[in-house]
């Protein structure tokens, strides 16, 4: 049995699947269902400041995108920090934390942009005896219009001075939450390190319109008629999120930061992914929010019996394990050819390859041999593009495979067993 | 595969354990039809084939993938009409279709799950969804002509030729025979198929395209001659199928209880209780088609205790797909391979049994054993095939007793095509029908246009 004991900045759960700050982690109730279900810790939904909470829409506040057998791929929210009083949610926070003293607590904050505001409320969130806070600069939609959340999270200044004035105030550890909804993640990234945060976790979710209805002529969800941008998030935003912590993870200043991961994890896998490519814990809401709590018995339980089959014994095992593969397109091997090899007796003989490369690609694959239905890669004319393999029903029918020796017939190229950089290459007019 | 409520008990001493409303419940539909979460679900398991194998396999060249796709947009009435340009009555091919050995039996999706995207039910949800409607008819006609066409027989190909030529801007006039318009789809599908008096619905949407007149109560080759009828028309296109069970010449034919499987299956479609149709308790059904398939678990939706389907050949040999098959199994019919019936025999002129020889394949030929073997039977029906008959029948050039058509399906006579089960032109499938109806009908306009200068 693997360990799946977390350390994250002083911060330590019995396994890395957290709950993000979101309405699965708003009261005592639904966070107290959650660490029965086994999850390793919550990351409180987002306290504001003293005084009148916030109000929410009474109206729908979701929106969905589904998949064609109705499987929702993507999910987008104009939910607000909470709306319950804060002097409820710090003694809820308290309550739980005393009675499951093993799991994480962190605590989600969102004030405004100000050293007071800052300074008058982490003290209070410390007297909850939580583990952490983690600072909600990325909520794209609505809190981003009174100058908090995504708004300041798109401006590396204001990162670096709000999580300075929290070091400052508290003893907690800080968790920077990083917005996508900005150009290179790196920037915010590193402004949340030189202002001393402990980590980073990240995306969270992304600007988004997830549908019109074509009815009213109004975005999706609509409240009395009119609709606003939301945040996205579920299955479909985990390679953007995937991409973003491994920014972080392999750039030079930032490498060997702490990430705890969060965009779309469903699954033990996702998770695993996340780890390898730098992160330490991981987040989740919307896998939550469709299937409940329980789904966190199969995610632990898949990750264990993975890394017990890859002889993996601890999360810091796995954790960027895969960063070092990660790098610029510059540095791949343009010398590295692949083909596509179509499996005759797993093919189905739909002929999705066929056309897919007949139309948009490279006219790589037969219709026909013989007068009979027949598809098969025409090694002259295969890029490797992977496209086939892409679009193939039928799980592993079409594979790449490497040419090890002889000739690329579409190149009439001898196979070099040197790899050959853009860097180096004879067409680089910068090199 | 839906079990019908039918008897268990093979005692004869035991009364009959079929109520009425059980009786009633088996002649509800085979096929529940899919809801629309169902067909979504449905729709999504297709592959959208390139050059699909599905559309190949389908006699009227619907394209299967494209409406399929429709269905998973929420384009269901797209759907509907992408099958109806092709085949105007593939509410009835939805339902009647041997799909198994058609398009779902090249369907990819056997290979990688097993079973084949449920085309069928597909296209019946979207069809039914459109005829449920009531809109106006989705199809025009072209700018009227004023030339006119007599057809023979209001089945399948019939239809199918009236509304393509009346689109073409022909007008038509149907004969048919019966009372009631629909050839095979009104009068000889098990009742279970053609639920809710589908036929007669599918066919008063096909005229809703207007131009076609239909004419019942007239019998080709007496009140109706091809000499007059060439003379009031442009052109004639024959449909009338096979309108004649084939019979056995042996003792005993006559016997009360002997009849035809086609009868029996039309009475039942025509019954306006199916619960008040008589039926035997030892049903012997004689032949080794869909017809006889139809026929025999009929008899045991009716109540019957025992169902013998006897076939003269072996299982290879059968012209009812196994999907038919396993239908009789499922539902209590014995199918008895090998058996020749040789003589119907009883007594006070009523049928009490069967007397079968005993078959063998000898060097690729069907002889006698010698063996003798008698199935009691208080009702037979006799399901050995179709043919046509006539002196009409004379005028034309045949072959293995069905109309010579070229490749334009124009018969040995001027100005007259043909299709359908009376001509050569393949299987005899109602969605075969259509394709001949369909494509003489291109041809007919062909003709008309050349020979007018228009």
């Amino acid at each position: 049995m693997a360990n799946l004991t977390t350390h994250f900045a002083g911060i330590k759960s019995p396994n890395p699947f957290w709950l993000a700050s979101a309405p699965p982690t708003d009261k005592e109730y639904n966070v107290v269902r959650a660490f029965k279900a086994g999850w390793g810790g919550v990351v409180w939904k987002t306290l504001g400041e003293e005084g009148p909470p916030v109000v929410n829409v009474n109206g729908p506040r979701y929106g969905a995108l589904y998949g064609s057998d109705r499987r929702m791929v993507g999910f987008n929210n104009i939910e607000l920090i909470t709306d319950r009083p804060l002097q409820i949610n710090l003694q809820e926070i308290k309550s739980v934390k005393r009675n499951w003293p093993d799991r994480a607590m962190i605590v989600s904050l969102m004030v405004p942009c100000e050293e007071d505001a800052w300074k008058s409320i982490l003290p209070l969130v410390e007297d909850t005896g939580a583990d952490g806070i983690e600072l909600n600069f990325g909520c794209p939609h609505g809190m981003s219009e009174r100058g908090m959340g995504a708004a300041v999270g798109q401006v590396p200044d204001y990162i670096e001075m709000v999580t300075r004035w929290c070091k400052h105030y508290t003893r907690m550890p800080v968790i920077v939450k990083l917005t996508p909804n900005i150009t290179d993640v790196r920037y915010p990234a590193r402004a949340a390190k030189a202002g001393g945060a402990d980590a980073v976790s990240l995306i969270n979710t992304i600007n988004s319109i997830v549908g019109v209805d074509l009815d009213t002529m109004a975005p999706s969800p609509t409240v009395d008629g009119k609709g606003t941008h939301g945040g996205y998030c579920g299955p479909a935003v985990k390679p953007i999120a995937l991409n973003m912590v491994a920014e972080i993870a392999r750039d030079h200043d930032t490498a060997g930061m702490l990430i705890s991961g969060i965009g779309g994890i469903e699954t033990w896998r996702d998770a695993a992914e996340f780890l390898a490519l730098g992160a330490t814990s991981v987040q989740v809401c919307t896998a939550a929010m469709t299937y409940g709590f329980r789904i966190v018995e199969d995610m632990i339980e898949g990750l264990n019996s993975w890394m017990d089959e890859k002889g993996y014994g601890t999360i810091e095992d796995i954790s960027g394990r895969a960063v070092p593969n990660v790098t610029d397109w510059q540095h791949l091997n343009l010398n590295y050819v692949t083909k596509a090899v179509i499996d005759q007796d797993a093919c189905i003989k739909c002929g999705r390859c066929h056309i897919a490369c007949e139309d948009t690609s490279h006219q790589a694959i037969t219709a026909m041999k013989d007068g009979e239905r027949h598809f098969e890669v025409i090694n002259e004319e295969c890029v490797g593009c992977n496209l086939c393999v892409a679009i193939c029903p039928v799980e592993n029918c079409i594979t790449m495979e490497q040419m090890i020796d002889g000739v690329d017939p579409r190149t009439n190229k001898k196979i070099s067993t040197k790899p050959l950089h853009w860097t180096d290459h004879p067409n680089n007019p910068m090199k | 595969m839906r079990t019908f409520k039918t008897s268990t008990t093979r005692s004869q001493a035991e009364p009959n354990d079929v109520k009425p409303s059980d009786v009633e419940d088996n002649f509800t539909d085979l096929h529940l039809p899919l809801n629309s979460v169902q067909a979504g679900v449905e729709a999504s398991r297709c592959l959208y084939c390139f050059d699909a194998p599905c559309m190949t396999a389908c006699p009227t060249k619907i394209d299967i993938p494209k409406f399929i796709r429709q269905i998973s947009v929420n384009k269901a009435d797209d759907a509907a009409m992408t099958i109806l340009s092709q085949n105007i009555l593939g509410g009835t091919c939805a339902r009647a279709c041997p799909t198994e050995i058609l398009c779902e039996e090249v369907c990819v999706v056997n290979h990688s799950e097993g079973s084949p995207v449920k085309i069928g039910d597909l296209q019946r949800h979207a069809v039914d969804g459109l005829l449920q409607k009531n809109d106006a008819h989705p199809f025009t006609r072209k700018p009227l002509s004023g030339f006119r066409f007599a057809v023979i027989g209001a089945g399948p190909a019939g239809l199918a030729f009236s509304h393509r030529l009346a689109m073409l801007g022909h007008d038509v006039v149907i004969f048919d025979k019966n009372p009631k318009a629909g050839g095979l789809n009104e009068y000889g599908l098990a009742a279970y198929k053609m639920v809710d008096d589908f036929a007669q619905r599918e066919i008063s949407f096909l005229l809703d395209i207007g131009g076609i007149e239909i004419k019942n109560g007239q019998i080709f080759g007496v009140n109706l001659t091809l000499k007059e009828l060439l003379s009031n028309f442009d052109g004639v296109f024959i449909g009338v199928g096979l309108p004649v069970p084939r019979d056995v010449q042996m003792r005993g034919n006559d016997l009360a209880g002997v009849s035809n499987a086609l009868d029996f299956i039309a009475h039942l479609r025509q019954a306006p209780d199916v619960t008040k149709v008589p039926i035997g308790n030892d049903i012997v059904v004689i032949g080794g088609g869909n017809t006889a398939i139809d026929a025999a678990v009929q008899a045991r939706c009716l109540g019957a205790r025992n169902v013998t389907l006897a076939y003269r050949r072996g299982p290879d040999d059968m012209g009812a797909t196994l999907w038919e098959r396993e239908l009789a199994l499922v539902n209590g019919v014995t199918i008895k391979y090998w058996l020749s019936p040789k003589e119907f025999s009883g007594t006070n002129n009523i049928v009490e049994q069967v007397v079968f020889e005993t078959m063998q394949m000898r060097e690729g030929k069907l002889i006698p054993t010698g063996e003798v073997m008698n199935i009691p039977a208080d009702m037979v029906l006799k399901a050995i095939g179709q043919e046509m008959n006539g002196a009409w029948v004379n005028d034309f050039e045949t072959r293995h007793g069905k109309i010579v058509v070229n490749e334009h399906y124009q018969t040995s006579i001027d100005r007259v095509y043909a299709g359908g089960d009376c001509i050569a032109s393949g299987e005899d499938l109602t969605v075969q029908a259509v394709e001949d109806g369909k494509q003489a009908a291109h041809r007919a306009d062909v003709m008309l246009r050349e020979r007018n200068n228009i």
